[in-house]
């Protein structure tokens, strides 16, 4: 395991910058997960990482050593993709065997079956390890896939949105999974997502990525609470956070656009806001408000009911503000 | 505008029993929701109300008439499908009016209705485009248009919003239930994805099996489920199971398990057997004194929440909790379930026992 130190990286495809001056240090032991939407960036650092992509300024240093000239297979990484690709003529425990067999590695037989066998256990595969990769459901396939980055020691383990593909109720159990793993094995992780329920949930830091640049780099909980931007601001919470003009709430504002968390609307008294619709999603119930023409969303009790165009009274409660670029103002 | 009844419908392919003699009734103007995991009976049951799949007995009233053995043509509903299929070579006016323009409308009505779909859409701008190099919203819009444009009696919707991305799923469910709330057209909506069905249906349908396993309001399904089926399949973290053996006597206000005492509500039946108790995630309270043990085995943050998940001597369970609430992993801490929330099922059949909390809802 070791730390991966980015410097002022930046990659272009053709006309479009893909990355723009990224720096930033993964320590060793960190679960450090890249958020953003399509397109932001996340993948290409990935692939910078792991040498599937050239860069084209700045420096990759992994445990001190610059690997900017070094093939992917000698980075020592280990990659988990969003697809499963399993060899499916093989078991599962050919499948976990393979890269520890790999010429570079060249690992005696008995290493490889013990440890298999342990990150089997990790897993909670054992009692598969004999069938047919295709014999698996998706969950087990994918971990499978997340087994065999796994049984390897690297540097660093790079992961694109390894749960993806699987349903809900699996994802939910696989995140907690990841992250005991990750505490079990110390390891560093760096796990790239758009879904923001695996950023804060499984992170020690989470890098905010807004189209190539780095715009935030923290842990969930300072993400959350002190965001940067209105950009970074909305890519956590669900529902959304509220951005709205200043104006709209009586009193002195910082800024000319108010942040407001669902959760941080105080009911009762306040301007007024016209009922639109009530959510009831069973634990929460989500109020959808209209002022001077503005949709505010605000959470409450799960029993409570308002008609469509009833009023209520509400004003901020902890409010962030931005200015009217969307920079925070503190 | 039209109110549906369906009555003892079913369905078998073969040997196979797609729906088994289900029950119910959509209001006039309801969104309404049929929701259940792949292979349940959902889409089935939709494609019987379109006419795409006739009942193997049953019946449909659409507005009073039976309309069970008639054709999808002469149903008057519209069909949105999964994957929207548009014509490529026509733009997007002329998929819009294809519909009407096939029934024999007059130019000058067609291009009435058209306009003001689009402006009910937000598509005006690019009714000439061809539909080629529409964004995936907007191909979206243009097939729900095509829809919307003949003001059929009724909608139905087959995982309209599945193949899109998990933000802009968000955004477009928002978009439709807007759009049904200021047509006020009855919409039966089929989705295997339950904060889907929460967030957008007025009445919800889970089927699981082919059979019916609840039907009522999104609020009503979430905090009285009939079924264990029903209680696990819908929320997030779903609602927590520890089974037990135990006894509990009609009116009982307590029930033994663990070697401990529990308040729950008011039983309506007796039950002696294998048992579940059944408490929601945001019912458990962390607390030092109480004297049902566990031990932190996760922490997951959510901002303002987070979710902890803990060993308790009767299996795990997860609670969700203030992210203020100190909890590490390791940490053994007090549980405390808020009794008037608490569900009893019977393990074996998987029915959730009749009690204060339930009645009104729960029938037979």
């Amino acid at each position: 395991m070791a730390e991966v130190v980015l410097t002022n990286v930046s990659k272009s495809f053709g006309k479009t910058v893909a990355i723009d001056d990224v720096s930033m240090t993964i320590d060793d032991g960190a679960f450090v997960v890249l958020l953003g939407p399509t397109g932001a960036g996340k993948t290409t650092t990935l692939r910078l990482i792991s040498g599937l992509e050239k860069l084209d300024a700045g420096s990759v240093h992994i445990g001190g050593r610059d690997v900017g000239s070094d093939t992917p297979a000698q980075r020592d990484v280990a990659m988990v993709f969003q697809q499963y690709s399993l060899y499916p003529h093989l078991t599962v425990r050919d499948n976990l065997a393979f890269p520890l067999r790999s010429p570079v590695l060249k690992t005696p037989e008995d290493q490889i079956a013990k440890r298999v066998a342990q990150i089997a256990e990790t897993l909670q595969i054992p009692h598969k390890l004999d069938n047919k990769a295709t014999e698996l459901s998706g969950g087990e396939m994918q971990r499978v896939s997340i087994g065999r980055a796994l049984v390897r020691d690297p540097s660093i383990y790079l992961m694109d949105e390894p749960l993806s593909s699987l349903d809900a109720k699996l994802r939910a159990d696989l995140r907690v999974e990841l992250k005991r793993i990750h505490a079990e094995l110390g390891s560093t992780l760096l796990y790239v997502t758009h879904d923001q329920i695996e950023a804060m949930t499984m992170a020690t830091h989470v890098g905010v990525l807004e189209e190539g640049r780095l715009v935030q780099y923290g842990t969930p909980k300072e993400i959350y609470e002190d965001p940067t931007s209105v950009y970074v601001a909305s890519r956590l919470g669900s529902p959304r956070i509220n951005i709205l003009p200043s104006a709209i709430f009586p009193g002195d504002h910082k800024g000319a656009q108010i942040g407001l968390r669902p959760e941080s609307i105080r009911h009762g008294d306040g301007v007024e806001a016209t009922v639109v619709r009530s959510e009831h999603l069973g634990d929460q119930t989500r109020l959808h408000l209209e002022v001077s023409g503005h949709a505010i969303t605000t959470l409450i009790d799960p029993h409570d009911d308002y008609a469509a165009n009833s009023i209520i009274n509400i004003s901020p409660q902890n409010p962030l503000y931005f200015d009217a670029s969307g920079a925070r103002v503190v | 505008m039209a109110q549906i009844v369906i009555k003892n419908l079913k369905k078998q392919f073969g040997d196979f029993t797609a729906v088994r003699e289900s029950s119910f009734t959509i209001e006039d103007g309801e969104f309404f929701m049929l929701l259940g995991p792949s292979g349940c009976g959902k889409t089935t049951t939709l494609r019987m109300i379109a006419g795409l799949e006739l009942p193997t007995s049953g019946e449909i009233y659409l507005d009073g008439e039976e309309i069970s053995q008639r054709r999808p043509s002469e149903r008057d509903i519209a069909f949105v499908f999964q994957m929207f299929a548009l014509y490529p070579h026509m733009n997007v006016y002329k998929n819009i009016s294809y519909p009407l323009v096939s029934q024999g409308m007059p130019r000058s009505a067609v291009r009435e209705k058209v306009t003001e779909v689009a402006k009910i859409l937000g598509i005006e701008d690019i009714l000439k485009r061809p539909v080629g190099g529409l964004s995936g919203g907007d191909r979206q819009r243009v097939a729900l248009g095509r829809a919307i444009v003949r003001q059929p009696k009724a909608f139905m919707m087959d995982e309209p919003l599945g193949a899109l991305d998990a933000e802009f799923r968000e955004h477009m469910a928002e978009e439709l239930r807007a759009l049904h709330d200021r047509m006020g057209a009855t919409t039966v909506y089929v989705t295997h994805d339950q904060l889907e069905a929460m967030q957008m249906g007025d009445k919800i349908v889970v089927m699981n099996n082919a059979v019916v396993e609840q039907f009522g309001t999104p609020q009503e399904i979430y905090d009285k489920p009939a079924t264990m089926f029903v209680a696990d399949f819908i929320g997030s973290p779903s609602m927590n199971f520890l089974p037990f053996h135990g006894k509990v006597g009609d009116g009982a206000t307590e029930v033994a398990m663990q070697n401990a005492n529990f308040a729950i509500p008011k039983t309506r039946e007796p039950f002696e057997g294998d048992l579940s108790f059944g408490v929601r995630p945001e019912h458990i309270k962390l607390s030092d004194a109480a004297p049902f043990r566990a031990e932190v085995l996760a922490t997951e943050y959510l901002g303002t929440t987070q979710i902890v998940t803990l060993q308790t001597a009767g299996g795990e369970v997860k609670a969700r909790t203030s992210a203020q609430q100190p909890a590490k992993t390791g940490d053994t801490v007090g549980l405390e379930f808020n009794p008037a929330t608490v569900t009893l099922f019977d393990r074996q059949s998987g029915r959730a026992l009749r009690s204060e909390l339930n009645e009104g809802v729960l029938h037979g």
